[in-house]
């Protein structure tokens, strides 16, 4: 680990390693959810996690946040155990969107994202509301939301409203970026753009992005690396090397076949269901 | 009779119908109350419309009924029954919550409260012999018979949970609209859930005193409602729920008071009415809006 007595990990140090797991497992409800998963993530990274149902993509998100503990191994993020680095992860579960009854204003939903955990009443007027109501106003900027970040948010499209709530979850300056799906209600353009939008967002910001996908295609050109999560375990590293026909059978332990179609996409043939999924895609 | 000699009409005066107004202690203290009550049922309502948690408040409401009625038949202030009871009441519904079942099991879970309330509360009237003729101020309301130390235990009731609500204010919004992300954040989001309801239950208690347990809504949605439609910004949607709940409290309790009919008549129906203007005003406008686009787009 990079982290010595000599760089203490003060809010705001930068760890060259976002995120590494040392044979770790989890455990739910009594079945092992996924075990053996080694992996790093290298800060700036842009990552997807990817797998079939029930593989334990949100269970990984859920590791890394520290609201699951780990049955075995141990896990380090921003140099810290899990649960310990909350300030700097920004964190966007997997949702449905919010249903157009929502009066919520999506400016006052990136500012719960600065400043929703503090208790008491701001005095309006004071240098920190001031200098809040910038940050937010930047980080709608860099999303590009500045046009309808005015508006309840119950009355925007899905792409605006991941766009509002990437924001929020930016709005701290987080080390690390963890989005459960966020591109799951997207069209495949939205997809496209949101993708690239994370890809300048992990440059400029400098934070690592975890980002868990159903469909890699539309995002795979602004990816770093993937983490490939089947059959109880989990493979790492850059786009080309996990998805081929050889790696992905060695991880399911069965005949798994990649196919490249004419347009350049990937299409992996042969996946079979995650074992003893109760219809929880969450897991 | 305070009644007798509050009948006298308008004059048609507005200064004399005020000096009118002001000249019985017993309207002064009604004046207090209502305030109290308004404010402390603006801010809580507008958090509970957000929450929509207005079946659990309803609920609570129903719940006060019985305690008042079990506070008469003990000989007890109803003040104490009401926040007994809707106390109660609160870690009632805080524990139905806390199982985490499906919203619609929750639901007839808090039905099924309200029903079990209900019941009690006519069984606390029958017990007491049928000589409660109070039974339609449980219900209903009333302004009269307020006592200067009523309105001191409002008072101090009203301050310790506006206080709650206000240093709770960002982790309670944050819990309310995203409670996922809140909780990653590191905001007690279950806490905050138990908080409120006992919250709620002092607000409702306290709106029974003045509304009945019934006509609660009156001041603690409908206000909050109206706001809701009027505004997505936080701090002005507060605001204008504790200034409509204001309104209409001291309309209701002025016309009331020139009038043979209950305060909680007027206050609900000034409420709803201003609810449906809203409602109408905001539709009709969108409706606009909408064409003026159409037109737009066909140009």
């Amino acid at each position: 680990m990079s982290v010595t007595a000599a760089s203490p990990t003060v809010a705001g140090a930068k760890q060259d390693i976002a995120i590494a797991f040392a044979d770790a497992a989890v455990r739910l409800g009594g079945r092992t959810i996924w075990s053996r998963v080694s992996l790093t993530v290298d800060q700036a990274d842009f990552v997807a996690v990817l797998g079939p149902n029930g593989s334990g993509k949100s269970t990984l998100i859920k590791a890394i946040l520290g609201l699951l503990p780990l049955a075995g191994g141990s896990a380090s993020i921003l140099g810290r155990p899990p649960g310990a680095a909350k300030g700097q992860i920004g964190y966007l579960p997997q949702r449905h969107g919010f249903d157009s009854a929502t009066r919520i204003r999506g400016v006052d939903l990136v500012h719960l994202g600065l400043d929703g955990a503090r208790w008491g009443i701001p005095l309006p007027g004071t240098q920190v509301r001031k200098r809040d109501a910038a940050r937010v106003d930047e980080v709608i900027e860099l999303v590009g939301a500045s046009a309808y970040a005015e508006r309840p948010i119950g009355v925007l499209s899905g792409g605006e409203q991941q766009r509002l709530l990437i924001a929020q979850a930016l709005v701290r300056r987080p080390q690390l970026l963890l989005l459960d799906e966020p591109l799951d209600s997207l069209d495949l353009p939205n997809q496209a753009s949101v993708a690239s939008l994370i890809r300048q967002i992990c440059e400029e910001e400098h934070v690592a992005v975890l980002l868990v996908a159903h469909d890699v295609n539309p995002i795979v050109g602004y990816l770093d690396r993937v983490i490939y999560l089947a059959g109880g375990g989990a493979l790492e590293g850059a786009p080309e090397q996990v998805i081929t026909s050889a790696t992905l059978s060695r991880l399911y332990g069965a005949p798994i076949e990649v196919l490249h179609t004419s347009d350049g996409r990937l299409v992996v043939v042969g996946e079979p269901d995650a074992p003893f999924v109760h219809g929880d895609r969450h897991a | 009779m305070p009644e007798a000699a509050a009948f006298q009409g308008f004059s048609w005066n507005p200064i004399t119908d005020l000096h009118e107004l002001f000249a019985y202690p017993f309207m002064v203290n009604a004046l207090a109350a209502g305030t109290i009550v308004a404010v402390m049922a603006g801010v809580t309502g507008w958090f509970m419309v957000l929450r929509r948690q207005t079946f659990a408040g309803h609920t609570l409401s129903v719940i006060a009924f019985p305690g008042a009625a079990a506070a008469s038949l003990a000989g007890l202030p109803l003040a104490v029954g009401y926040f007994g009871f809707c106390g109660l009441g609160a870690l009632a519904l805080a524990g139905i919550a806390g199982t985490r079942r499906s919203l619609s099991a929750e639901s007839a879970a808090i039905g099924s409260l309200q029903a079990l309330a209900l019941a009690l509360g006519f069984l606390f009237v029958s017990l007491y012999h049928g000589v409660l003729n109070s039974l339609d101020s449980l219900l209903f309301g009333t302004f009269l018979g307020v006592t200067t130390d009523q309105v001191v235990v409002l008072l101090v009731v009203a301050i310790a949970a506006v206080g709650l609500v206000a240093i709770a204010a960002r982790p309670l919004f944050f819990a309310s609209v995203d409670a996922d992300v809140a909780h990653a954040a590191g905001v007690p989001v279950r806490a905050l859930g138990f908080g409120f309801l006992l919250v709620l239950g002092l607000a409702v208690a306290e709106t029974s005193q003045i509304t009945g347990a019934l006509l609660v809504f009156a001041l603690l949605v409908t206000p909050a409602a109206t706001a809701h439609r009027l505004t997505a910004r936080p701090v002005p949607g507060v605001i204008l729920s504790v200034a409509l709940a204001l309104a209409v409290t001291w309309l209701g309790l002025a016309l009331a008071f020139f009038s043979i009919y209950p305060v909680g008549f007027y206050v609900t129906s000034l409420s709803f009415g201003l609810y449906v203007l809203v409602r109408v005003g905001r539709g009709l406008r969108r409706r606009r809006q909408a064409s003026a686009r159409l037109a737009l787009e066909a140009a």
